[in-house]
């Protein structure tokens, strides 16, 4: 592994200069800025995995779209968020997530506080422009607090990494792959026969939308904890 | 399949010791299980996982990623239609219609007497011969939608 | 064990005396598609017939790889050693073996099955990359050894440094036969350049474009040349472990590349200061499982560690960061079985062939509606025409030429009416396909360039590894909609909504395989857009 030092670069967002450690990305360094890139599969503090491709941004001077949360900065570069060929691919791209399953939010706990909900009200998306597809998945409600319902989940595997990264348990995967994956506890076992799952419901909080909800709550009602995974990391680094 | 003493996992050991027990052996591993056992059901799973130190749901998620890798076992007989370029060009897709009418059954599946499995593949590397079909591990080259069924006959019988 | 060029000489002429004590040569070809057709049972019973008639001492039976014309198989050659002088016999069953014998015996060509060996299909090749298939035994080091093989590892390894043989691979312009035609001699340099104590060279023999099998053959018929290249390339740039992932799907591969491997171990080729240099170089064999998203490079990588074979957003580039974190050189099958004869004959010498962007040749699979399907070796830069008419013997059937698809599902398809077109990576890329991996697919005027197209998309709908939202929906949305096209039940809005999911999926994918689904629809469109509206059902 070759290692770098770190120094600070400057380039420009938006036509803005913007100063940021040699080995940061593009939106930790916008959002030390306040500039707002919408992101979906990106969770601060879990790696970065690039996967929902909302966060595109150009760089001048390249025809190719990179996505912010992995783009590392460079020297000089220019780079914007805003543009209209940006706005139309992430309409685009989140119209795709909405087809891919069953999004009806008003029967759904996280109605109100889901993320998938206020990036189609950000970006003003009314309705997909792409067919609805049909793959239908069933239900684990097996375990005593916790609900799967894989129809609202958009695979941002946020869940796979927290439950890894930091839980220390990878009790999740991914299984199968394209259209037909889904996340999966063990050997796609129900979750409350799960070996390695510690319940501790870190998943549940970090999920975007309502796929990992909590039991007895009913629509409307499920506000995540948003910085948890911040907070709980900063305070381990702190017994340090 | 029988319980992990089977003499059997000593082949799937094997592969493992070599390669050192690395958590990277995982795929060697699982092929060769699936050498061995024909095809890699949950307790095989669990005792890869176990060996190699991986969590469950890693192992489980390698091994339905590949689709060479089957979950179920096989039926008796089995036939893949090549699915590749040069041979949906040269009309496989009539094959594997007719094939999947005669038997009721879809690609990937097995018939419920377990007699018969129908498979598809992209491309075997016979292009030459396209359209073909391998019926129990024989490659038939150069088939028309008679000659397949014809050839599946033979082998049920 | 042997450590010097002398003793490796020594094991070439002893080999070479070996092969000289016959005159006589029937090789048989053991290529995939022969096998299929019973090449195993040939050989066998040739052996037998040939002892039968007490002609042993006089010709040997041996298994060689493909020679190229698999549309003609059973392929047998019978080859004079003395006056060099070969015929070629096609379509060789069970029942003629003891008639070949004969004629061996008899000195009396087997007329009805003899090929006519100054056509076109043969005459036009130049073949660099396959000049050993269809001659050597692929299980026989010696083989390879008696044909100048490790020739060029043991001089480099003794004569020249490590920059000698990077400038020499820049110099030949070597281009990636993978598909993207990245410049190799560049790639290495790159990764020589970095200072790391682990490096790796990994061969990419996924070969997941269905309707493609020229690196199969490769692997097949002269794995060691392929092994030869990686070392080369691992001493080029500083790496002293490979690995060759093959798929599967391709046990005879498989299996000739282990053979190889224990062969060179065992002869010190490979292994710990190899030719008593300080030069270490270890190799192994990965399989893969039937994912064509694996033979995207980060993929590939993720899948030798053990993992689901998605691909990660570069860069970084596996130059800085691959195989295990370390830099690593990925190179195609084909790419690695250029080095040998461009170190052996110099770089003046490979440009010679091919045009001035893309020396050197290119191997192509020529199927679908052409007579001479199989695999042929041409300079790069030939008129398609050539390749199909001279080359290929024309459409099958006396039908008339469609189109020409290259590139597989990453690609796209050429009009008939283009048939000058030169072929190399910059020409088809300007007309909207790829070079890909060489797949050379022919289309007849019976095909419908929709259905084409909804083919290779639902090929990489099949194959999306799932991992972002463009590629694993856009693929799926846009073969339901070319569904309706076939359907005829398409509307103009769909037709305008699929051109705009193309330029979506392409630009805003994680991986080559999104960011190239949606060329066959694109290519398509833009030369039989009229097969397009035919789908839009009138209101
Ligand atoms: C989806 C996808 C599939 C690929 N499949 C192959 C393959 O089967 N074989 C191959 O050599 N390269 C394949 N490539 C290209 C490789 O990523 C890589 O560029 C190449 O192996 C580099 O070697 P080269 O420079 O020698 O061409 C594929 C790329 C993509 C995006
Ligand atoms: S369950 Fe939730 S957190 Fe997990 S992948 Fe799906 S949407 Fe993301
Ligand atoms: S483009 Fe397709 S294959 Fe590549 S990472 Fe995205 S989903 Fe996977
Ligand atoms: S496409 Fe069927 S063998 Fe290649
Ligand atoms: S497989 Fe025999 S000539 Fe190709």
């Amino acid at each position: 592994m070759i290692k770098q030092k770190v120094r600070v670069k400057t380039f420009q967002i938006n036509g803005i200069d913007v100063t940021g450690r040699s080995d940061s990305t593009i939106l930790e360094v916008a959002k030390e800025h306040d500039i707002h890139i919408p992101t979906l599969c990106y969770l601060e503090g879990l790696s970065c995995v690039g996967a929902c491709r909302i966060c595109l941004v150009e760089i001048k001077g390249s025809n190719k779209l990179i996505p912010a949360c992995t783009g590392k900065i460079k020297e000089g570069m220019e780079v914007f968020t805003d543009t209209d060929r940006l706005h139309k691919h992430r309409k685009m791209i989140l119209s795709m997530i909405f087809a891919e399953r069953t999004h009806t939010c008003s029967v759904c706990v996280s109605n109100g506080h889901c993320e998938l909900q206020d990036m189609s009200v950000e970006l003003g998306m009314e309705h997909s422009q792409v067919p609805y597809l049909t793959n239908r998945f069933d239900i684990d409600a097996s375990h005593e607090r916790f609900v799967n319902d894989p129809n609202r989940c958009i695979l941002c595997t946020r869940c796979v990494r927290v439950c890894d990264e930091v839980e220390g348990a990878h009790a999740w995967d991914l299984v199968d792959r394209g259209l037909d994956t889904r996340v999966i506890h063990d050997m796609d076992d129900p979750w409350v026969e799960s070996e390695s799952c510690t319940s501790c419901g870190k998943c549940v909080q970090v999920c975007p939308t309502g796929a990992l909800s909590e039991k007895g709550v009913s629509a409307t009602e499920m506000v995540k904890k948003k910085s948890l995974i911040v907070n709980l990391l900063e305070m381990r680094n702190r017994e340090r | 399949m029988s319980a992990p003493t089977d003499a059997r996992y000593k082949m799937v050991e094997r592969t493992m010791k070599k390669l050192g027990y690395k958590r990277s052996a995982l795929i060697e591993s699982l092929h060769t299980a699936q050498e061995t056992f024909g095809y890699l059901d949950k307790p095989a799973l669990k005792f890869i996982a176990k060996r190699l130190r991986l969590p469950l749901a890693k192992v489980y998620g390698v091994a339905t990623f590949y689709h060479y890798f089957r979950l179920k076992p096989k039926g008796e007989h089995n036939v893949v239609v090549c699915m590749g370029t040069a041979c949906y060009i040269k009309g496989a897709k009539e094959i594997l219609h007719r094939l999947e009418k005669r038997y009721g059954i879809g690609a990937g599946e097995t018939t419920e007497d377990g007699k018969l499995s129908l498979l598809t593949a992209r491309c075997v590397g016979s292009c030459s011969l396209a359209p073909i079909a391998i019926c129990d591990n024989k490659p038939k080259g150069k088939l028309t939608v008679e000659d397949a069924v014809e050839n599946i006959e033979k082998a049920l019988s | 064990m042997i450590t010097t060029l002398e003793e490796l000489e020594e094991i070439a002429n002893k080999k070479q005396c070996e092969n000289n004590e016959c005159r006589e040569e029937l090789r048989v070809c053991i290529g995939s598609s022969c096998l299929s057709l019973g090449a195993k049972e040939i050989e066998k019973d040739l052996k037998k017939s040939v002892k039968d008639r007490g002609i042993e001492h006089r010709c040997r039976v041996k298994g060689v790889g493909c020679n190229g014309l698999c549309a003609a198989g059973v392929l047998v050659s019978h080859y004079d050693n003395e006056s060099g002088e070969e015929v070629l016999y096609e379509k060789i069953t069970e029942e003629d073996t003891d008639k070949l014998a004969k004629a061996v015996e008899s000195q009396k060509p087997l007329e009805e099955h003899r090929s006519d060996m100054s056509r076109g299909f043969f005459a036009k090749q130049k073949k660099i990359v396959l000049e050993n298939a269809g001659y050597i035994d692929p299980d026989d080091i010696e083989d390879y050894i008696a044909h100048g093989g490790y020739r060029a590892l043991f001089t480099t390894l003794n004569d020249a440094t490590p920059m000698e043989v990077i400038s020499q691979i820049k110099q030949s312009g070597l281009r990636g036969r993978g598909g993207g035609g990245y410049p190799t001699g560049l790639k290495w340099e790159t990764v020589a350049k970095v200072d790391a104590e682990k490096k790796y060279i990994v061969c990419n023999g996924d070969e997941g474009d269905p309707g493609a099998f020229m690196d199969r053959a490769i692997m097949e018929a002269d794995p060691h040349r392929v092994i030869e290249g990686m070392a080369l390339a691992g001493y080029a740039c500083g790496a002293a472990k490979g690995y060759i992932y093959v798929r599967a799907e391709y046990p005879t591969a498989v299996e000739k590349l282990n053979k190889a491997i224990k062969q060179a171990n065992r002869l010190g080729i490979l292994g710990n200061k190899i030719a008593d240099s300080g030069f270490d170089f270890e190799l192994e064999v990965r399989l893969g499982g039937g994912a064509f998203v694996c033979g995207e490079a980060t993929a590939l990588v993720t899948s030798i560690e053990g993992n689901r074979g998605n691909p990660r957003q570069k860069p970084p580039h596996l130059s800085d960061h691959g195989l295990w974190g370390e830099p690593t050189v990925l190179n195609n099958v084909e790419t690695f079985a250029n080095i040998v004869p461009i170190l052996n004959n110099g770089a003046q010498w490979y440009r010679g062939f091919g045009t001035e962007k893309s020396p050197g040749t290119k191997v192509f699979a020529l199927t679908g509606h052409i007579e001479n399907t199989g695999l042929v070796e041409v300079p790069m830069g030939m008129k398609l025409s050539e390749l199909i008419y001279d080359i290929g013997g024309g459409v099958s059937e006396g039908r008339n030429l469609k189109a020409i698809q290259t590139g597989g599902p990453s690609g796209g398809c050429i009009p008939a009416d283009m048939l000058d077109l030169e072929v190399d990576y910059d020409s088809l890329k300007k007309v909207g396909s790829m070079m890909g991996s060489g797949g050379v697919i022919v289309t007849d005027d019976s095909s419908n360039m929709v259905e084409v197209a909804r083919f290779f998309m639902e090929f990489c709908k099949s194959e999306s590894c799932g991992k972002c939202v463009p590629c694993r929906v856009g693929t799926t949305e846009m073969t339901d909609i070319l569904d309706k096209f076939i359907n005829k039940e398409a509307t103009k809005e769909d037709f305008e909504l699929l051109k705009e999911m193309c330029e979506v999926v392409k630009e805003s994918s994680l991986c080559g395989l999104g960011q190239t689904a949606p060329n066959p629809v694109l290519s398509t469109i833009k030369y039989f857009e009229e097969e397009y509206i035919k789908g839009i059902k009138d209101d």
